[in-house]
């Protein structure tokens, strides 16, 4: 565990390294990135240029969503978001190089090509977070304060699993890393806007079957003291961290799976 | 006569090209139905909220999110065809070679583009739109002759989509590296395209500065003469005097970049 760690530590540094050779070039890119995955928010702005309300929430309210989502999408995307590309590792060979290595291999698939350009989706979130915490109308009591932090960690958590299983899933499909978009990115994106926008179905599928809903939904409607469009227990408001434990434990079990049932192209 | 025969074949070469990876287009295509999934309930709350928003009603939003959807890869909005190719040919110096060809710089790799849109239209778009069509309501026309505009209003969208590309592509053989050009190809493609939203729907004297602008002829034309929003003969004027000026201007710019620029060598 900790020799995975300090694998990972050192060869995020050397990607870290090579990006700062070329230092406008750098900042050219956190700032292109910035404004890339800005680009959803400038969609809602739209939107809410037209409308009061979407779903019943107002402005500060799905900004809040957009805060806590996008944040706890970007910290998944820079520890592990490299593992997209896992499939064109499959496809080439190159994989074996990094199973020969007396280094845990997630450590290495996941500080691969580390990106610290992707702050910028981190600091886009933020600021959206840290305007929406001023906006909205919330009766702040300490139980809600923590809920915030508590929200963007656990939604880490949960994205980075769905990253890791997502990566599983190449070493068996290798070309078809548009499918773990369209979870992550998807998830990101579904999670930016009101639950109640939301076919009952696509909802439950989201609370109980892939549990995004716990990277913000059903904290965040507590929060706000939105009703939540799927009845739940009480409890479930702070069940965040647990799900995300969970989540954690079956992402690992794929990876092992993924892993012994990788078969090498030979080349 | 020959000529023609030439830049069909590299249509062929191109649509063949992208129909090898069939795993990874099947997957594209469960992408692509997702995104739309989440986009038409936002969509379908923003018309519940704004009834008549753009001049849609809900049936019509939830057409242009999945059309969205089906030309998405078709017309490359976030960029990823044909120009990706080309600036890495400038980069490494190979387009050297592509100049020595008897044929059009221009015409070949626009040849090559319009094979791959053809490919990922019918591999790639279809079945999302479909889907959509399927499990959800939309307005789809039912003469011949408003599907016969429809098409041809494809076909010069991804000629503008093609025009806009090059030019970006072109501007490496100043630059020499397209990270860049390629994020704000993205950014402008997705914003300026109506993927966020319609562009009919855009507020205020905006709305009508982006309505204008090339890339409006790439999904908002071909949606609203789907739809029958708009005039056909207008619509098809919009699109083809756009595809000239850009093709032009394209053309402009290769001549300018072939007298002046030094080819990298490696």
């Amino acid at each position: 565990m900790f020799e995975g760690l300090r694998a990972y530590r050192l060869i995020a540094g050397m990607w870290v390294r090579s990006s700062m050779t070329y230092r406008t070039s750098f900042v050219v890119t956190v700032v292109g990135n910035l404004l890339l995955t800005g680009m959803d928010f400038v969609g809602i702005l739209l939107m809410f240029s037209q409308v009061d309300s979407l779903g019943g929430w107002s402005l500060p309210e799905v900004a809040f969503l957009y805060g806590l989502s996008v944040t706890a999408f970007g910290i998944a995307d820079l520890v592990l978001g490299s593992m997209d590309v896992l499939g064109a590792r499959m496809r080439d060979g190159s994989f074996d190089v990094l199973l020969v290595r007396p280094v845990p291999v997630l450590a290495q698939v996941g500080a691969d090509r580390f990106a610290l350009r992707r702050l910028g989706r981190i600091t886009q979130g933020l600021a959206v977070l840290g305007w929406a915490l001023s906006a909205v109308d919330v009766e702040w009591t300490a139980a809600k304060v923590l809920l915030v932090p508590v929200m963007v960690l656990s939604g880490a958590v949960i994205f980075g699993a769905v990253f890791v299983a997502g990566a599983a899933f190449q070493i068996v499909a290798q070309d078809a890393a548009e499918v773990q978009n369209a979870f992550t990115y998807g998830g990101t994106t579904l999670l930016q806007y009101p639950p109640t926008v939301f076919g009952k179905d696509l909802v439950r599928g989201v609370t109980f079957t892939l549990p995004l809903a716990f990277v913000n939904w059903v904290p965040a409607a507590h929060v706000l003291g939105r009703p939540y469009p799927v009845a739940l227990p009480g409890w479930t408001t702070y069940a965040s961290p647990l799900v995300a434990a969970v989540c954690c434990a079956a992402a690992g079990l794929a990876w092992r799976a993924g892993l012994r049932a990788y078969q090498s192209t030979g080349s | 006569m020959g000529a023609g025969r030439l830049y069909l074949a590299v249509a062929v070469g191109g649509f063949r090209r992208y129909a090898t990876y069939r795993l990874a287009t099947a997957a594209g295509v469960f992408t692509n139905t997702v995104f739309g999934v989440i986009l038409v309930f936002t969509y379908l709350a923003l018309w519940e909220e704004r009834p008549g928003l753009g001049g849609y009603d809900q049936a019509q939003a939830v057409t242009y999110v999945w059309l969205g959807q089906c030309l998405f890869a078709t017309l490359a909005i976030q960029g990823g065809g044909a120009e990706k190719e080309l600036m890495e040919r400038i980069r490494t110096g190979e387009v050297a070679v592509d100049l020595y060809r008897p044929v059009d710089l221009q015409l070949w790799w626009l040849a090559g583009d319009l094979g791959r849109a053809a490919f990922q239209l019918l591999g790639r778009g279809v079945v999302p739109f479909l889907f959509g069509a399927v499990f959800f309501p939309m307005t789809l026309p039912t003469d011949v002759g408003r599907w016969a505009a429809f098409t041809v209003t494809l076909v010069l969208a991804a000629v503008v989509s093609f025009a806009i590309r090059y030019l970006v592509a072109l501007s490496v053989f100043w630059l020499l590296d397209g990270t860049g050009v390629n994020q704000a190809l993205m950014i402008a493609g997705v914003f300026f395209s109506g993927m966020l939203l319609p562009l009919n729907a855009f507020p205020g004297a905006f709305g009508e500065v982006v309505r204008v602008l090339p890339w409006a002829a790439q999904l908002q034309m071909p949606a609203d003469v789907l739809m029958g929003e708009t005039g056909v003969s207008g619509a098809l004027a919009f699109q083809a005097g756009w595809a000239v000026v850009l093709l032009a201007a394209g053309r402009a710019l290769q001549s300018a970049a072939t007298r002046r620029v030094v080819v990298q060598g490696g």
